[in-house]
Formats: C-alpha cells, structure tokens, sequence
C-alpha cells in the first residue's frame, strides 16, 4: 500500500539517496578524520594517527579566549533570544491584534536576511549609534538571529496547548500572571529548555554577522574564519570536530526533551480538542 | 476559534485594563523592540547610508545619488553581479533536481520511522560548521588537494578543481542542499498518497504520475526550496573566497572588500542594496510561481 508504482524509478532513486548523503557527509567525516592526521597536508590514504592537532588547538591561547568569547556570547544571547521568542509566541497564541501579521514578520524576518547583509547593516548601524565592537555587539545580534527559532519552538508546542486550560485557571481564580507562571511555563518547559539549547547551538556556530561587529573580539567560529584564510592546518579540523561535538550534543539534548519527553498531561488534554 | 466557542469568565484578568496592557505588554512587546532596534533600524540605516558621502576618510550624512551612479556605471561590478545571478540561479536548479528523486525516495519508498531518521540526518548538518566543510572541500579538491594526490599516484592527470566555477558550486551545493533536501521532502510528505495510487490504478507511468500528479501537488515547497537556494548562496561569501579563489569576484566578496578593505561604507551600502533588490524580486516572484492558483 505505501509504495505508490511496483516499478520505475526505485533503484535509481535509492543510487540517489546514497549520492546525497555521501555528498553532504564526505566533508563532515573527512574533517573528523583528517583531525587525527600525523600529516600536516591530507593524503590518500591517511599517512598516521596523531593527537598533535588537538594539542595544537588545546595549547593555543588565542583559541581558547576565542573558546570562551563563544560561551559567554551563547550563554546571554540564548536566555534573552528564547524570553523574547516565549513572549512573542505566547502573545501568538493568546491575542488577536490589529498589524499580528506584520509583528510577526518584522521579527521571524531576520534569519531570511542573508548574513552577508545582516552583517553590514548592522556594522554600520552599531558603528554609527556607538554599539560596535564588543561582545554585547555579538549578543545583541544573535538574539536577532536566533530569537525567531525560539518563537518556533515554543509555538508549536503552544499549539497543542488547549487555550480552554488558561481559562479553566482564570475560573479558578489566578490572575493572568499566575496562569503564565503555573499553567503556560510548565505546559511548555520542554520546549523552552530545547528552544535555549537550540539558539545556543545557532549562537556557538555562527561566524558571518559576529565577524562583522565583533571587533577584535573574535569569537571561536571567527577565529576559524581568520585560520581558514590563512595556511592550511589541520587545527581547523580538530576545532570543526570539538565544536561539532558541543554542538550536536546541545541538538541532541534538545531533540530528546522535544520528542521522547512527552510532557505529562498533554493526552488527555489533547484528546478533548475540537478537530477544525 | 476554540476559545471564540467558550465563553471565558474574566473574573480577575478584567480586573483593571491597565493590569492587562501591561501584561501584553511585558510578553509581546520586546520582539517588537528588540527587533524594530537592531534589526529593523540597521536595514534602513542601509538605505540611508547609500546616501550619505565620504569626506576625508569618514562617513558624513548627505544627499548625494553619487554613490549609486558611481556603482551602477562600474562595468565589474555590474560582471560580478551577472556572475552571482547565474552562479546562484544554476545552484538553484542543480540542488532541486538532486534533491527531488532524493526525496521522492525518502517520502514514498521508505517507512515512518526511515522517513524520520533520514530527515533527522539532514538536520545534523545544520549544526556544522560551514567553514570547516568549506575548508575540507579545500583540502580534498585543491591543486595539491587528497583527490589529485590519488589521481597522480593511480596515473590519471590531475583535475584543477578548485578557484574556479566548478569549485564555487561545489560550497554552494554543500551550504543550500540539506536545506532544499529537508523542503522537498516535506513537501513530498503532504501530498495525497490516494492521488498518487489513483494515477497508478488509471493507468498512469510514473513519469507521468510524477510531472502530472506530484509535481503539481507539491509545487509550492519545491519552488521555495528553490528560492531558498538562491538566497543562501547569493549571500554566501565563504565559497566564493574559500574554493572560487576570489578571482573573477562574485558580488558578495565586493561587499568584503569595500567594507574590511576601505572605508567606502556608503559604497558598500549601495552594492548591498542591490543584492536586498535582487533577493526581494526573487522572492516574490517565486511565492507568486508557487501560490499562483491556489486558493
């Protein structure tokens, strides 16, 4: 039943498959192994196995300011992104208002700006009102990137909120801001927590628009940038993998609490929904 | 419409409506300040900067159309931009029609659960870095890259794969077609799976189930992915730097180089002005091209 022609394209488009996937792979574990090179340039087949690069990139000093420019910059940008994006959502969900659409434009907008001309705008906005140049540079534009991911993390868990339950609490006596706090909050903690592991991870990888207003404080993906430029080194390779593996693990952590955490409470209520 | 349904008792929320302005306030109103300041205001602050003029080194606020006739009468910029168009437009087409039998595989041949694991391999790629994927394609393709390594010591001449075009499309490719991957399946995912046995049951080849019935039915997610891939890569400077060799420039890095290498920000401006233009006439015309006739 689910296979729609018994014949026809099947092979080829299985050949297809494959081809994706090793095109979009090939450089990710090449990367990953090239990381572990004896070799300063990469052969076929690998020459040795060797930790040197990661001792490199652990010893370098400006790597590891680098390092934690990136943390602290993910560490603001994701609290103030995802409280912003919970109360756009939330204000989605809850309220019908003259100009909703064009609120939600203006601010969902940014991450279909390219980042070359994010970058440069915001270059010369900061430099001109007196905001370039330092890490707060960074923050600041990165909870413009990353606040639209927040929004849509919290609002598709919002959608399967029955808004009946925000009333059931007004009935029951709280106050609009006790109903957010008991009802709303809880209600949508998996994603919140997932909405700041995922805007953190947008924040550690992002190199074009913080390369623009950062000044001299480059973040680590910055530093990568100036690296990539300059001499090949597999010391590049060894930072992808490292941040690689930060990253993957803050989407995995985030992935886990979004679809394997089922949040109590949300059958049952689901259950009552009228179906449009 | 579901609490449209219910009468809501207001007891205490009604209580004073200033209490509940501030209430809204507090939650929507900060991605409306956030954004409106630094967002919203850069990109106007762009267009004023067009034109406002150098003097001695520095920015000063003008009337002036001198920075737009000055670029849009330079022939290498107008070559550069040319260049970016088609670079990205061929992007475009190459990494749609790659990604379609991808994903008519993945949403028509395998299960739920292979479905799910094989759009959850495409994300991974999202939280690379590009740079490092960049810089590996750099390693393996360049003139004294692994790949002509291996061709030389098999005996095959070796390929001159990068700083060119061909190395250009390859960073393209590798930036837009998880993103194009992930919207072809999606899409292919919502279309009627009764549609499709139906064309089989009438008699229909796949081909023409394929150009008759899923094309048409999935149109709208396949022509943004489309335009998704021309956006990404217009903007994207990486490439065009990393693998293209910088030389002919793609308009992008004329950006790079006004703004790091000069002082001619208004310049500067004016270029990227070109390309906001260029990707807002593409997108509307895609969303035209995709929502046209439906209701």
């Amino acid at each position: 039943m689910s296979r729609p022609h018994s014949t026809g394209f099947g092979f080829g488009f299985g050949a297809a498959l494959v081809a994706i996937y090793a095109f979009i792979y090939a450089p990710i574990v090449i990367s990953f192994i090239f990381s572990f090179s004896a070799e300063r340039f990469p052969t076929i087949p690998l020459g040795g196995v060797s930790l040197q690069w990661y001792g490199f990139v652990w010893s370098d000093p400006d790597v590891h300011a680098a390092f934690w420019r990136s943390i602290n910059v993910a560490a603001l940008a994701a609290p103030i992104a995802v409280f912003i994006g919970f109360g756009a959502a939330y204000t989605d969900y809850r309220s019908k208002f003259f100009g909703k659409a064009l609120y939600l434009t203006l601010g969902l907008l940014p991450p279909l700006v390219p980042v070359l001309i994010l970058g440069v705008a915001m270059l010369f906005f900061f430099a001109k009102v007196g905001l370039f140049g330092g890490l707060y540079s960074i923050v600041i534009s990165h909870v413009v990137l990353c606040t639209p991911f927040a929004f849509t993390v919290v609002r598709l868990r919002l959608t399967q909120v029955n808004p009946a339950l925000e009333q059931a609490a007004w009935n029951l006596g709280a106050g609009p801001w006790r109903t957010v706090g008991s009802v709303i909050v809880p209600m949508c903690l998996p994603a919140i927590v997932a909405a700041l592991l995922v805007t953190a991870a947008i924040s550690f990888d992002e190199f074009a628009v913080a390369w623009f207003v950062s000044g001299m404080n480059e973040t680590l993906p910055v530093r990568v940038l100036n690296f990539v430029q300059g001499q090949a080194s597999p010391r590049i390779n060894a930072i992808g993998s490292l941040t690689f593996t930060i990253s993957m693990l803050l989407v995995m952590s985030a992935l886990i609490l979004l679809f394997f955490r089922t949040p109590q409470g949300s059958a049952p209520i689901d259950a009552g929904r009228d179906k449009p | 419409m579901n609490a449209s349904k219910i009468v809501a008792p207001k007891p205490r929320l009604a209580r004073s409506s200033s209490g509940r302005k501030v209430f809204a306030f507090f939650w929507g109103a900060p991605l409306l300040i956030w954004q409106g300041a630094f967002f919203f205001a850069p990109l106007v602050f762009l267009i004023v900067l067009t034109f406002w003029s150098v003097r001695s080194f520095r920015v000063q606020p003008d009337a002036t159309l001198k920075n737009w006739i000055k670029i849009l009468t330079t022939d290498y910029v107008w070559s550069a931009y040319l260049r970016s168009v088609v670079l990205s437009a061929s992007c475009s087409l190459i990494t749609s029609a790659a990604a379609f039998p991808f994903a008519y595989f993945v949403a028509f041949r395998l299960s739920t659960r292979a479905r799910l694991f094989a759009t959850c391999l495409l994300i991974v790629p999202f939280f690379t870095s590009y740079l490092v994927r960049v810089y590996t394609w750099r390693t393996m393709l360049g003139q004294h890259g692994a790949v002509n390594n291996l061709l030389a010591w098999i005996g095959l001449p070796t390929q001159t794969m990068t700083d060119n075009f061909f190395g250009v499309m390859v960073g393209f490719v590798t930036l837009t077609l998880p993103l194009v991957c992930l919207l072809h399946v999606l899409s292919l995912s919502y279309v009627d799976k009764r549609l499709v046995e139906a064309a089989h049951n009438l008699g229909a080849r796949p081909l023409t189930t394929v150009l008759r019935v899923i094309i048409p039915s999935s149109r709208t997610g396949l022509i943004l992915g489309g335009a998704f891939a021309f956006v990404l890569s217009f903007g994207d400077f990486v490439s065009p730097d990393l693998l293209g060799g910088r030389n002919p420039p793609l308009i992008s890095l004329l950006i790079i180089d006004q703004v790091k290498g000069g002082s001619n920000w208004p310049g500067a401006a004016v270029i990227a002005m070109i390309m906001v233009i260029t990707l807002v006439i593409v997108v509307l015309a895609a969303s035209r091209l995709a929502y046209s006739g439906r209701k």
